[in-house]
């Protein structure tokens, strides 16, 4: 995240440049720093949960209580990431108005109502929620599972809600505007509109692949520093396992979302491949930035974008010039794309690697992995899906601009005209700094407690501590 | 078709402001709830209470947020331009609520307690306020229809205040009722319940004086919302003055459950009075439902939103009360 935040605050310091509206720079600040926060928190949400039930399906089937442990353990880990992700998540709905009124107001009537279906996903999932992580001592094991089950389904199709809303931004339809006002929606158009199978599908398993890695991160530093017992193994191998299979697929529907984008959105496109002007055979070039216009310091792959695009050496990709001057984007703005699109396929790239070694692992010794460079790279693989998350996000966000609605709204007319942001910004980045090393500093409290003692201690607050089941109990508290 | 758009958003409202109401409410008392030791009883029945159920009460308020945003979209943009302020902070209120009473849970330490316990208290008691002065800003027609309306004195005016101190205390008021029947079951504590019981009966006659203050405050601050709610929302008025006496005379008479329901009664033909008084405008006398709504289509697709929260939302909710009730979800999670 820290990167993506450098990243927006060079784009936004030249765009803020150029004369634009004074709030535009705080607002998309603000924007690029709650959701970079929100979107670590929703793979945890969509996926942890499923790796939770994953564990606890094992446990119940296989009578293993090394899996039935991590489940529980796992379901309150889930439960205060859940919290946190709740509360960061209304946080967001409060700010397209606050700091998009430009958007809320115009398109809110189209762009609006995924949110009103995301709505009624997250309730359902907030209510399976509390029943899974309430539910673990007084329902019958197999009803408690069961009741995991819609928080994960419904996780995928709120997820999916959101999405639908960001990529009708990419690709808008499905609206009729007369005076400046929609005077018609085509609600399925809107919801189901170009980009939607595309983006919604590359979230999902973006989002199994960061909570698969980051959990078996977890467990593969536990097993370098020793803990090599069984319930080390199946933490481990339920996240890596999961995530080494999502990784080859999600790589195979990035390369055709890639090309939707050709299709779709050429000024993205171009964007990403850092291409100034149009032509045939395209060379891919490996990082490098645009300056003055110019490509500088990339290793070009000759022909390799064209190819990658259209199959043929010869296909045309359209550049920068092809967009119009007053909606192309800055040499730092496609910069940023193209790194950032680099530092997403890189980081994926790495993550199949790593799957890849796994499996030549498991092939040879049928066991979960003890070579140490193995796991110290497991170890680091949450951090680097991470990386690739939100790089991937900074492509579709940064790659969007200067629209927040392409074609339909710049987002300089978007932005709040009134007030000043800038106190806002500062207290929502000193409160999300303190909520998330919150957040790291009591999982990390959990997992002490779990590795010191073993068993699942509870207290009344600001009272001593009393054995779990008796915590609600009228003989526990101190009068 | 907007009316019932209208209907949709103001049940989210009163859904809001009663559950959601509650679960802030049990923030103000844990905040008033005195040292480690002596508040160790009332703040472990806060968490019993709201615990399993306060993420849920929360996505009330997405659900209005969306209704507002999708149902009348220029409405929901002069909101936000005129009152960022209150808006903000009641954001910020609810991160730090939401993440304050998640950490306490899982954190063991008197000191970590203290700390994230007072975080969780704290905004609870501000997030309310600001919500309140939004609703007076909204109903003495302070939103302009273009928003960018004055950015203070659109919600710390008398009404405004008077709509912020009445759902701190109605808040209050709720919990205490909630809380006060909770200490009756399943594990009933005498002194817990004489405690909430105690409370219940203060805050009670306290939302009954800022009520009677706000009748002369809204005479002279927002003469037409007075005199609608003088005359097209009294029926509704008298109900809730009812309601909160009857609470008020069966808390006293020590029956356990019934008086949540009337509290909640009070609280929502409250709510409802305003709605009615409103009515038909959005905001002020200068915006009006039709004026503000979306095209049809979008219309239809919230009635299709609100018909799927009817049938998976509701039944799912009333199975996690009952549960609750019952005492099915006291895991140590």
């Amino acid at each position: 995240m820290p990167s993506a935040s450098c990243a927006t605050t060079a784009v936004l310091q030249a765009l803020a440049s150029a004369g634009e509206p004074s709030q535009l720079l705080p607002a998309r600040e603000q924007m690029a720093f709650t959701l970079g926060f929100h979107i670590i928190i929703v793979p945890f949400g969509v996926a942890f949960t499923f790796l939770m039930l994953l564990a606890n399906h094992r446990g119940l089937r296989r009578g293993d209580k090394q899996a039935m442990l991590l489940a529980r353990r796992w379901s309150k880990v889930a439960a205060v990431l859940f919290a946190v992700g709740a509360v960061s998540g209304t946080v967001l709905t409060f700010e397209l108005g606050i700091l998009w009124p430009g958007l809320m107001g115009r398109y809110g009537a189209a762009f609006g109502f995924p949110f009103a279906i995301e709505g009624i996903f997250f309730f359902l999932e907030a209510i399976f929620m509390s029943f899974y992580i309430y539910g673990w001592d007084r329902l019958s094991p197999w009803a408690h599972f069961w009741t995991g089950v819609p928080v994960v389904i419904s996780s995928l199709g709120g997820a999916s809600a959101v999405v639908a809303a960001n990529a009708w931004m990419n690709q808008p339809g499905g609206i009729t505007m007369r005076a400046g006002r929609i005077v018609d929606v085509s609600p399925a158009k809107v919801f189901f509109n170009g980009a939607f199978w595309f983006e919604t599908i590359h979230m999902l398993l973006a989002a199994y692949i960061v909570a698969g890695f980051v959990v078996a991160g977890v467990y593969a530093a536990g097993m370098l520093k020793g803990r090599q017992d069984a319930y080390h193994r199946t933490g481990f191998l339920i996240g890596f396992v999961v995530a080494a299979v999502t990784v080859p697929v999600q790589i195979f529907v990035g390369d055709l979302v890639a090309r939707e984008v050709f299709h779709s959105e050429p000024a993205k496109f171009a964007a990403i491949e850092l291409l100034p002007d149009s032509g045939d055979h395209v060379p891919e070039t490996l990082g490098g930035v645009l300056i003055d216009g110019k490509v500088r310091y990339g290793l070009p792959i000759p022909d390799m974008a064209s190819l990658l695009a259209g199959f043929r050496p010869s296909t045309h990709i359209d550049g920068l010039d092809a967009i119009p001057a007053p909606v192309r984007p800055s040499d730092a703005g496609v910069s940023i794309v193209h790194l950032a699109f680099d530092i997403m396929v890189g980081a994926s790239m790495a993550l199949l690697a790593l799957s890849v070694w796994f499996a030549w692992l498991w092939w040879r010794h049928r066991r979960v992995p003890t070579n140490v460079w193995f796991l110290r790279c497991a170890a680091l693989s949450g951090l680097v899906a991470l990386v690739s998350l939100e790089s991937g996000w900074v492509v579709t966000e940064v790659g969007r601009q200067p629209w927040t609605v392409v074609g339909l709204l710049l987002t300089q007319d978007a932005v709040t005209t009134h007030g000043n942001l800038w106190p806002f910004f500062g207290a929502t980045v000193i409160i999300y700094a303190t909520v998330g090393t919150g957040a790291l500093l009591v999982l990390r409290a959990l997992r002490r407690r779990w590795a010191a003692q073993g068993d699942d201690d509870v207290q009344v607050p600001y009272g001593p501590e009393v054995p779990a089941v008796s915590a609600a109990s009228p003989e526990s508290r101190t009068p | 078709m907007t009316d019932a758009i209208g209907v949709i958003l103001f049940t989210g409202v009163i859904a809001y402001a009663v559950f959601g109401g509650a679960d802030f409410g049990a923030g103000f008392w844990d905040l008033t709830a005195g040292g480690a030791v002596r508040g160790s009883a009332p703040r472990s029945l806060i968490d019993r209470s709201i615990g399993p159920v306060w993420e849920a009460n929360h996505t009330w308020l997405i659900y209005c947020l969306v209704v507002l945003w999708t149902g009348f979209p220029p409405a929901f943009a002069a909101i936000t331009t005129t009152l960022y302020i209150p808006l903000g902070l009641a954001a910020l209120g609810i991160v730090l609520r939401g993440s304050g009473f998640a950490f306490r849970k899982v954190t063991l330490r008197t000191a970590q307690q203290r700390l994230t316990g007072v975080v969780f208290a704290v905004s609870s008691v501000l997030t309310p306020f600001c919500f309140g002065g939004i609703a007076g800003a909204v109903a003495s027609g302070r939103v302009p229809s273009t928003g960018g309306g004055a950015p203070l004195s659109s919600w710390l005016n008398p009404t405004g205040v008077l709509g912020g101190v009445l759902a701190v205390v109605a808040c209050a008021y709720l919990a205490a009722v909630f809380l006060s029947s909770a200490a009756t079951h399943p594990y009933p504590d005498e002194a817990l319940y004489l405690y909430f019981r105690r409370r219940a009966l203060a805050a009670g006659i306290a939302v009954g004086i800022v009520c009677l203050a706000g009748v002369f405050v809204l005479h002279v601050d927002a003469p037409r919302l007075f005199h609608q709610l003088s005359t097209r929302g009294l029926a509704l008025l008298i109900v809730s003055a009812a309601a909160g006496l009857a609470a008020l005379a069966t808390l006293r008479a020590r029956r356990s459950r019934l008086p949540r329901s009337f509290a909640s009664l009070a609280v929502a033909t409250v709510i409802a009075g305003w709605g009615v008084a409103q009515y038909p405008y959005l905001l002020g006398t200068h915006m009006s439902l039709a004026q503000a709504a979306a095209p049809d289509s979008t219309l239809w697709v919230l009635v299709a939103v609100a018909c799927t929260a009817a049938v998976l939302i509701a039944p799912s909710l009333a199975a996690l009360y009952v549960l609750h009730e019952r005492d099915r979800l006291t895991s140590s999670a």
